[in-house]
Order: structure tokens, then C-alpha cells, then sequence
């Protein structure tokens, strides 16, 4: 089944091991693989897909994103940015009266802290996705695997790591991995 | 009542015999294409050696929009007198270009963002590329609006930054709003679009050979690594940006629409402009969408990806989208005549046999009259057909815009300060040349980014379902 050569699997001398890798051939195969990896108790591990496949969270076991409550505060620090702006500039710093209107109110620049509130929402989104997901980062030992190329273009890869308490030596995992139906099992070094 | 039960009993039964049927859904990428497949497609397109045709197109596209530059070069060396307007006519072409720059943008958040929360599946082939556009139509929209304050070295007063006269932006103001409007939509676009195209990135970073390419992708694909811990977090952000944009789509041209409906002039000054801009700019998207999109499928043989199936869709919104900017002229019509007030009642006949009577015609022609031929199956699978009233779409929105500015202003209560308004050359390059711009903007997207979302369009392919066998 797996058709690894001893060299390729044992860790040399004075070498971090980051995991081990192996590919599935298609998406049942490795959401399948992933329920089974989730109840046999892994937490340190990743499934790797060139795109997001779906109820694959639930298949690992993941917690829903907490995202949204960076959006929320952003969101709320947006609107209340736009309501301290509108209202030292037109209202503390320099207050003219103009149209007949309040020096401040929550009315006449509400579209301004409308704007504001979803620009700051957006940016909270966009720099929340890339902190979560601790990115930008160039170098990482993945990268140094010949079939992790593959992935973002139509391979299917399930790395176990070896922070995880399950893991205990590369042969446990590769044993666990080749009774999923892995293949290509790989050492990744770190 | 004991036929009736009878009658009952049978029904039940044969209710219980009959399956309802299968309708199968229209596929979204035809001829059973791989996953493989799709990453060749289209990063075949970013890889290729530069064909002739890009070549060619780019030179056109940067000799054009060397009229806009050079236009608005001699604007700033000499005056805002080298445009057309003058008293009673102080918005011309500029923000009839403007409004109609920013419409166009609409179609690609509608796309990006409302049809993303609606799931409509179809929209992975074209959202990539309609959001490409928004963001480029937004780049030309804004050049307008920042020459026209006259003195462009200004152009920051617009913003609260502190300045030497100690005075601040004045937030009363629906230009002021729309400051906030178009800058946020811009900012959110692009970022929706950025975050959107990173893992895609991350696959031409995978493929690249040559040293500089590799750098270049690299660093846009911020070591983009496809984990699924990676996509639970992109997917919900991506979620959130679609309904963050969602208001937006909504709210920019609303906002615009402001800059008329909060002024006193007749024909501006009315509550059915927001939802009637909106419909109006959705309406000019889908139509430049078409316009970019049918040349772009015939050359890069996109036909698998963007399929009848898609185009059906895009001209059916333009179809409906059409009637009802058709309802809504209809409307103020209506409501001039029955507000009793005379000069709303002028500003509307004069709109549409007076002295600018040629311009609400050809209005009224291409957003009303042309967009009735999609009814019939037969002209939406006619691509080139299609392409020429998606032409006339443009074109009658353009002057929609140039109606509702120029007809309003040049009429208003004063007769004896009536006028006529007609653009310089200048104008006429200025606006000319931001095709130009676009083109070089849209040409360099094609040649260097993904044109099409591949992992979200991987991920609608009947092989990308766990439970499918």
C-alpha cells in the first residue's frame, strides 16, 4: 500500500520532524479519512485541498471561525469613529451652522458613519483572515515537500503533526495513515 | 362527503406512487472538465508567451488613454474654462462620466457580493473578472470628481485631514457623503477582490519557474498553504466581506443619487432616484460584463466555463433590470404630473421635447427598447447580438446620466438664465480616453492575475462533492 522507501520515512540524526504527509485521490476519500482522523482524537493536523471543500470542518471537527467578532468590533469602532469625527470637526473644532441643521447629529452624517462602518469592518475582515490564519508566511517546511505543489492544483493531502500527543514516533503515523488509505506517505521535515 | 373522501384516498395513493421529478441543474462547467483541467485553463492564460493580440490591444489602449492624461493636463495647466460649463451648466460631462463610471462598477460587487449570499453557483466563472472591472470603472469615476474641484492640488481638502485655514470638510454635504461612498466602495472592492484571489495566486506560485515569477506570486500569495484550518477562516471572511459589500452595492449609488435628490433643482429633487440609480447601475454592469466577457470567452475559449447557462442569466438581469429603469422613467413621469407643481411638471416635458429631446430619446431607445429583445432565447444565444445591444445598454446609460444633469440645469425656474450646454474637445478627449485607461487597467489584470476563480470554481464541479460516488 504505501510504497515509501526506509530513507525517505527515518528522521537522520539532528533533524526536526515537522510530520508526515500523505495524499488521498479524491474528496471522499479524504473527507472520509478526515472523519477518521478527527475520532481517533488528532488535534494537530490539517487537510489540505486545492479548494474549500464542503462540511469539511465538521469533518475535522473544527470550531466555527471567530472571524465574525473581529468584524463586530470593527465594525462598532467604525461607527464610532465616523460619530467622533463628524462631531469634533462640525460640531466641537468648528461649528458653523449650515442648512439649518444640528451642529451634530446622528442623521445628517449618517451615511458617513455608514461608510465607515463597513470600511473599518472590512479591513478588520481582511487583516482578521490573514492574522487567524498567521499569514503572510513564506517559508514553512510544506513547502519543501515534492507533492505539496500539487495541492493547489488537484492533489488531496493530510499532514499529521508532530506537536500532537497521538503522534509518538513517524512509524505510529505512517501505520495510522496507511490503514486510512494514504498514499506517498512522506516525512516532512521542519 | 363520502365522494370526497373517496376521492381523497385515490389522490393519496397515487401521490404515494408518484416521484417528483428529477430536474437537473444546468451544469456550471461543461464537458465534465477535471480539476486539472481548470489550473491549465486559466493559469494557461497568465503563463502563455504574450500573444500578438495583447500586444497590440495595450498599445491602442495606452495611446488612448494618453487622451485622458493629456486632457486633463491642459485642465490643470489652464482652467476648468476648457470645459464646457458654464453658467446656468456647472455639471457637465465630468460627473455624467463620473455616475456613469461608478454604475458600471455596480454589477461586479452585485455580483461578487448579493449572489454570493444568494449561492447562486454561477456567479464563480465571472466574478473574478466583473470585480476587475468595478475596481478599474471606480479608477476612472474618481478621476472625474477630482478634476472637477478645479484646483486638483486641493483635492485633499476633501478628506478631514487638519489643513493651514484650520477648517474641516463640512458633513452636511452629499458631496461630502459621497467622498466616504466612493473611497470606501473602492477600498472594500479591492480588498474583497485581493482576499479572493489569494489562493489562486498561490496555484500560479506553484507553478512558476522562472525565478522572478515565483517572487512575484510569492509575495501576492502571502504563503497561501491551502489548509483546511486556513480555508474555515477564508471562507468565513470571504462570507463577511460578500454581506459587508452587499450594503455597499446598495448604498454607493444610493449616496450618489444624493448629490442630485438633496438639491432644489427640478427633475433632481425626487425620493425615487436611490432605487432607481441602483437599478440603473446594476443594469450598466451587466452590460459591461457582457461587453468584456463574450470577447474574452471567444479568445481564450472559455466556452466550458462561461456557458449559455451563464449568459442566460446575465441577460435576463439586464432584461429585468432594464424594465424597471424603463418603470421608473415612466414614474417620474407620473409624479410630476401629479405633484400640481409646474416646474417639475416643465423640467419633465422639456426633458423630453425640448432642446435636449434628441439625448432622451436615444436614452429611452437603448435602456428601454433594446433590452426587450432578450425575451427571446433565440437573440440570447446569438453572442453577437447580445454583444451589440449590451453596446446600446452602455451607451443609452451614458445618456441617461447626461439627461438627468444637463436637461435639469440648463432649464431650471429662471428662463432668462436658461441655457445650452455643449462639450469641448477637451471634454470630449477626457472622457474618451478613460476607455483607454480602462483597457490598460483591464489588459494588465488578464495578463498577470487569475481571469477566472479557480478554487472557487473547483468547487463547484460535481467531483468536488464528498458525497458524490
Amino acid at each position: 500500500m504505501n510504497d515509501h522507501s526506509p530513507q525517505d520515512t527515518q528522521p537522520r540524526r539532528e533533524e526536526r520532524v515537522f510530520g508526515v504527509a500523505c495524499s488521498f485521490r479524491s474528496v471522499a476519500e479524504i473527507f472520509h479519512a478526515a472523519e477518521r482522523i478527527r475520532d481517533a482524537g488528532w488535534k494537530k493536523w490539517d487537510v489540505y485541498t486545492p479548494f474549500p471543500i464542503h462540511g469539511m470542518d465538521a469533518a475535522m471537527g473544527l470550531p466555527r471561525s471567530s472571524i465574525p467578532r473581529v468584524t463586530l468590533l470593527a465594525g462598532i469602532t467604525g461607527f464610532v469613529t465616523g460619530c467622533l469625527l463628524t462631531w469634533y470637526t462640525n460640531s466641537f473644532d468648528y461649528p458653523l451652522i449650515v442648512g439649518a441643521k444640528p451642529y451634530w447629529s446622528v442623521i445628517y452624517p449618517f451615511p458617513v458613519l455608514y461608510e465607515c462602518t463597513i470600511l473599518f469592518a472590512a479591513f478588520g475582515t481582511f487583516f482578521g483572515q490573514f492574522i487567524f490564519n498567521r499569514l503572510p508566511r513564506h517559508h514553512h517546511p510544506l513547502f519543501d515537500v515534492p507533492q505539496f505543489i500539487r495541492v493547489s492544483d488537484d492533489a488531496f493531502m493530510v499532514v499529521l503533526e508532530v506537536t500532537d500527543p497521538h503522534f509518538g514516533n513517524p512509524d505510529k503515523a505512517y501505520d495510522f495513515l496507511a490503514s486510512l488509505g494514504g498514499q506517498d506517505i512522506t516525512l516532512v521535515r521542519d | 362527503m363520502a365522494h370526497a373522501s373517496e376521492e381523497s384516498t385515490a389522490n393519496r395513493e397515487i401521490l404515494a406512487k408518484v416521484r417528483p421529478a428529477e430536474l437537473p441543474r444546468p451544469s456550471l462547467v461543461l464537458n465534465g472538465r477535471s480539476f486539472h483541467w481548470i489550473t491549465e485553463k486559466v493559469c494557461g492564460i497568465v503563463e502563455e508567451p504574450t500573444p500578438l493580440w495583447w500586444k497590440v490591444m495595450f498599445t491602442m489602449a495606452l495611446c488612448l488613454a494618453a487622451f485622458t492624461f493629456g486632457g486633463l493636463a491642459y485642465l490643470v495647466s489652464t482652467g476648468t474654462g476648457v470645459w464646457g460649463l458654464r453658467s446656468p451648466i456647472g455639471w457637465g460631462w465630468a460627473i455624467v462620466n463620473f455616475v456613469f463610471w461608478v454604475g458600471i462598477g455596480h454589477a461586479g460587487t452585485l455580483i461578487s457580493a448579493i449572489l454570493c449570499l444568494l449561492r447562486q453557483k454561477w456567479r464563480t466563472s465571472i466574478n473574478r473578472a466583473a470585480e476587475a472591472m468595478t475596481i478599474f470603472a471606480v479608477c476612472c469615476a474618481g478621476l472625474f470628481p477630482l478634476f472637477h474641484v478645479g484646483r486638483v492640488w486641493f483635492g485633499w481638502w476633501l478628506f478631514p485631514i487638519p489643513n493651514q485655514n484650520g477648517i474641516w470638510p463640512q458633513f452636511r454635504s452629499p458631496l461630502e457623503w459621497d467622498v466616504f461612498a466612493v473611497s470606501t466602495y473602492f477600498t472594500v472592492s479591492t480588498l474583497f477582490w485581493y482576499m479572493g484571489m489569494v489562493p489562486d495566486l498561490a496555484t500560479i506560485r506553484d507553478r512558476a519557474r522562472t525565478w522572478w515569477r515565483k517572487a512575484f506570486y510569492s509575495f501576492l500569495a502571502m504563503g497561501w498553504r491551502n489548509g483546511n484550518r486556513q480555508w474555515c477562516n477564508f471562507e468565513m471572511a470571504y462570507l463577511l466581506l460578500a454581506g459587508l459589500s452587499t450594503p455597499l452595492v446598495l448604498s454607493v449609488h444610493t449616496i450618489v443619487s444624493f448629490d442630485f435628490a438633496v438639491s432644489n433643482v427640478p427633475g433632481w429633487h425626487t425620493t425615487i432616484f436611490p432605487p432607481y440609480f441602483v437599478a440603473g447601475a446594476i443594469f450598466s454592469g451587466f452590460a459591461m460584463v457582457l461587453t468584456l466577457m463574450l470577447p474574452l470567452r471567444a479568445i481564450y475559449r472559455l466556452h466550458d466555463t462561461i456557458n449559455q447557462y451563464h449568459i442566460d442569466n446575465m441577460t435576463k438581469i439586464i432584461l429585468a433590470t432594464g424594465s424597471m429603469v424603463g418603470y421608473a422613467y415612466a414614474t417620474e413621469f407620473f409624479i410630476a404630473a401629479y405633484s400640481g407643481n409646474p416646474f417639475e411638471k416643465f423640467a419633465f416635458i422639456n426633458r423630453a421635447f425640448g432642446q435636449y429631446a434628441w439625448a432622451y430619446w436615444i436614452m429611452v431607445t437603448c435602456n428601454v427598447i433594446s433590452p426587450q429583445f432578450f425575451w427571446f432565447k433565440a437573440v440570447r444565444e446569438n453572442h453577437a447580438l447580445v454583444w451589440i445591444i449590451c453596446l446600446f445598454v452602455n451607451v443609452g446609460m451614458w445618456f441617461e446620466r447626461f439627461v438627468i444633469t444637463v436637461t435639469s440645469l440648463a432649464n431650471d425656474y429662471l428662463p432668462s438664465s436658461w441655457g445650452y450646454y455643449s462639450p469641448t474637445i477637451v471634454d470630449i478627449f477626457t472622457f474618451f480616453g478613460t476607455f483607454g485607461f480602462f483597457s490598460v487597467l483591464f489588459l494588465l489584470f488578464i495578463r498577470f492575475l487569475p481571469l477566472l476563480p479557480m478554487a472557487e470554481i473547483k468547487s463547484v464541479i460535481p467531483q468536488a462533492d464528498p458525497h458524490a460516488h
